[in-house]
């Protein structure tokens, strides 16, 4: 067993593009072009019914799906109630709603269409 | 007598003042530091928003002054000036009624922000680069093969106190979205990367054509500005930013890096300004009278400005001024 001093070695943060996967993202994408042209306003996260009560925050979401970061994404995405007042919002009108439900089916956590 | 209006600078503004000040009647000289006409745009390829070819914009330019028999000096640099005279730099003078300023801009030096080593690292571009390769039909290749990644930065010489150029070029943005989709389309297979401080599409069909880019061609965006650049062991170039949408640090490398180079002022605007008695502006570009009514003059008597002179401006916005610029002169002398 190994001994625990107490300390560890931090994961790096850096969201490194040369190693993650973009075929998760892609695949939304592909359905879904029009979340490319999100422009981070934030309209979504501030009309959020959920994000008033918790952490989650879909446009951080969608972005970091988009570079191929994934972890703790299953906890995140199921905070979403799916009330679609994010998608009343979008000036960019994407829909955010769709958006949700097409990163479930694609993180495996819905059965596909 | 024909009354002369002198022209310094032989680009598309001057040669737009010219043609206009010919048709009324007057006579413009035209006064143009390289062998040939058409300033800048002459090493450009395609013009946002429409990919439209920026030749056909100097050849009928060059055409309307030729047909005119409108008089030109290429191969003269003016050094001193003021509403009645030129002096060139080998001593010459000419002498006139009236001057329009049109000598432009200066692109920025993108070796200056050697923190992306541009001129230190194989394929690191401009975006004049790209122009001009465009136009040449030699876009690079990586080891003869097409580029698999490709990264374009925004704002490089703009908004940067770093290097005394506080002022936004404006026309880069929507350059970099227009070379972003020339280059996708050359190399389909290629993934690209915008990183961009703001995006700033404040023309007519430049929001359509930056929505275009992000649908059709996937141009990813990335909010946030490449720190530096450094090359990796197989002669690419690693860059690293912070994506700020999502708060966290984002590192990648790349086949080719482009630099959106911006507009800065000329080197020499100093000299022409204070032997004119004319006024700059703190971005080192020459102070118009007002931004409005007086927006084409200066503020000496008989001396007007037309184009990037006065600051960074797009194509269509430098051809207007000409034609206010070569209207005012008109006006001006009429009266003498």
């Amino acid at each position: 067993m190994a001994l625990d001093f107490g300390y560890g070695i931090s994961k790096p943060r850096t969201i490194d593009l040369d190693r993650n996967e973009f075929y998760k993202g892609n695949a939304v994408l592909g359905k879904m072009p029009e979340l490319q042209s999100c422009i981070g306003c934030g309209s979504c996260t501030a009309t959020c019914t959920a994000g008033a009560l918790t952490d989650f925050n879909f446009r951080r979401l969608h972005t970091l799906i988009r570079r191929g970061e994934f972890k703790g994404i299953y906890d995140e995405i199921n905070k979403c109630m799916l009330c679609g007042k994010c998608r009343l919002t979008c000036p960019r009108g994407i829909n955010t709603r769709g958006v949700v439900q097409l990163i479930k089916r694609n993180m495996g956590y819905l059965q596909p269409e | 007598m024909t009354k002369r209006i002198l022209i310094i600078g032989g680009g598309i503004a001057g040669m737009r003042s010219a043609v206009s000040l010919a048709d009324a009647g007057l006579h413009p000289v035209v006064i143009e530091r390289e062998a040939v006409l058409g300033g800048k745009v002459r090493n450009w390829h395609a013009l946002f928003p429409t990919f439209t070819p920026a030749a056909g914009i100097v050849e009928e330019l060059r055409a309307a002054v030729a047909a005119r028999g409108i008089e030109v000096l290429t191969g003269c640099t003016a050094v001193r000036f003021d509403a009645r005279r030129v002096e060139l730099a080998d001593g010459r003078t000419i002498e006139g009624d009236a001057a329009i300023l049109a000598s432009g801009f200066t692109l920025f030096d993108a070796g200056i922000k050697e923190e992306y080593g541009y001129g230190l690292y194989e394929h690191v571009y401009t975006s004049a680069d790209i122009e001009r390769m465009l136009l040449a039909g030699t876009l690079p290749t990586v080891n003869g093969a097409a580029p698999r990644r490709i990264a374009f930065l925004h704002c490089v010489g703009s908004r940067d106190e770093k290097v005394c150029q506080k002022h936004c070029s404006r026309v880069c943005c929507i350059t970099g979205v227009k070379q972003a989709m020339e280059l996708k389309q050359r190399f389909p297979g290629a993934e690209i990367f915008n990183f961009y401080m703001d995006i700033r599409m404040f023309g007519p069909g430049y929001e359509e054509l930056y929505r275009e880019a992000q649908l059709r061609s996937n141009i990813h965006f990335i909010r946030g500005r490449i720190s530096e650049a450094a090359p990796t062991f197989d002669g690419r170039i690693q860059i690293k930013a912070e994506d700020t949408l999502t708060g966290r640090p984002l590192r990648m490398s790349v086949d080719l890096l482009v630099l959106l180079v911006g507009m800065r002022a000329n080197d020499d605007n100093a000299a022409l300004a204070a032997s004119a008695g004319l006024e700059t502006a703190p971005s080192g570009f020459l102070a118009p009278r007002d931004l409005f009514l007086g927006n084409i003059r200066s503020s000496v008597e008989g001396i007007f400005y037309a184009g990037t002179i006065t600051a960074p401006k797009t194509i269509g916005e430098t051809l207007n001024e000409a034609v206010a610029a070569a209207e005012a002169v008109a006006a001006y002398l009429k009266n003498r």
